[in-house]
């Protein structure tokens, strides 16, 4: 069983990164953009689900500064 | 007294540390990350570095390296424990502390030496200086902003529970926090690296008025 884990940063917490993207794209001639935020992306192979929203909460996340979603995609 | 050191796969400031505990004139006793045994020392420190290689966060893994079980149960018992930079960061991930270290808000890595305001001498590691006391401390991070929400930021400031304060903010920390304690006051963890100077021969020795604080700090 296939899983994709996402992982960004909780709403209103400051991102770096993201900033860091958003000011660079205009810089190679990309407008228009208004906000961006990078996350992370961890795709798991697996047994079972049981036990994935624990693994997000555990270690795949710091539930102080980030979030995460998860799906099965196959 | 006998000062533990824990050293992770990837951690680079753990002979400064050990060498940093012989300058302050205690036994230093390196714990190494694959032991669940703390060795019966009297105090722990937990260095710089990357641990783990930084995966996933700082400190995310090593969060669940065998020597944090025992540590755990120390720092729960009120022994006191030092996070240092990489060591805050663990800290901050095993919950020991509260809040968590993001990327420094200019996206760069810092490597300089800052002033930095002892705030609260009522904690193990700071009980040797004197309040409100400034040191220059090395500091050298890539995710050192202190974050944590609102709420705990007031309770922090509200119990004197913010240790050591910037006096020259490199990497957005809320409320110029350049190091915290836990409830207990016992587990502090800071971003500076007080044991990058503890011997005149590196330039100042001000490292040593935190690091012998423990020595105030538990009676000894």
């Amino acid at each position: 069983m296939n899983i994709r884990v996402l992982v960004r940063p909780k709403a209103g917490i400051l991102d770096p990164q993201g900033e860091a993207v958003k000011n660079a794209l205009p810089a190679l001639g990309f407008e228009g953009v208004r906000t961006v935020h990078v996350g992370r992306l961890v795709e798991m192979e697996v047994e079972s689900a049981d036990e994935v929203d624990a693994m997000c909460r555990r270690l795949l996340s710091n539930p102080t500064i980030e979030e995460y979603e998860w799906e099965v995609v196959g | 007294m006998r000062i533990g050191v824990t050293v992770f796969p990837g951690s680079n400031c753990d002979r400064d540390a050990l060498y940093g505990v012989g300058r302050m004139g205690a036994e230093a006793v390196e714990l190494w990350h694959g032991d669940a045994d703390l060795k019966g020392v009297d105090a722990v420190i937990v260095p710089g570095g990357f641990s783990y290689g930084d995966y996933l966060r700082p400190g995310a893994i090593a969060r669940f390296a065998n020597v944090m079980g025992p540590l755990e149960e120390f720092a729960k018992d009120g022994g006191p424990v030092l996070g240092v930079c990489n060591g805050f960061q663990v800290l901050t991930e095993a919950h020991l502390l509260p809040g968590a270290l993001l990327r420094n808000t200019h996206m760069r890595f810092v490597c300089d030496r800052v002033r930095v305001r002892v705030e609260s001498v009522d904690t193990p590691w700071t009980a040797g200086c004197d309040p409100g006391e400034e040191l220059t401390l090395p500091v050298a991070h890539n995710e050192g902003n202190y974050f944590a929400d609102p709420a705990t930021i007031s309770r922090l400031e509200d119990e004197g529970r913010v240790v050591l304060r910037y006096l020259e903010n490199r990497n957005g920390s809320a409320h110029d926090i350049a190091g915290v304690c836990n409830e207990g006051r016992n587990v502090v963890g800071i971003m500076p690296h007080p044991e990058r100077v503890c011997d005149p021969a590196l330039g100042s020795d001000e490292g040593l008025r935190i690091l012998r604080s423990v020595l105030v700090g538990v009676g000894v």
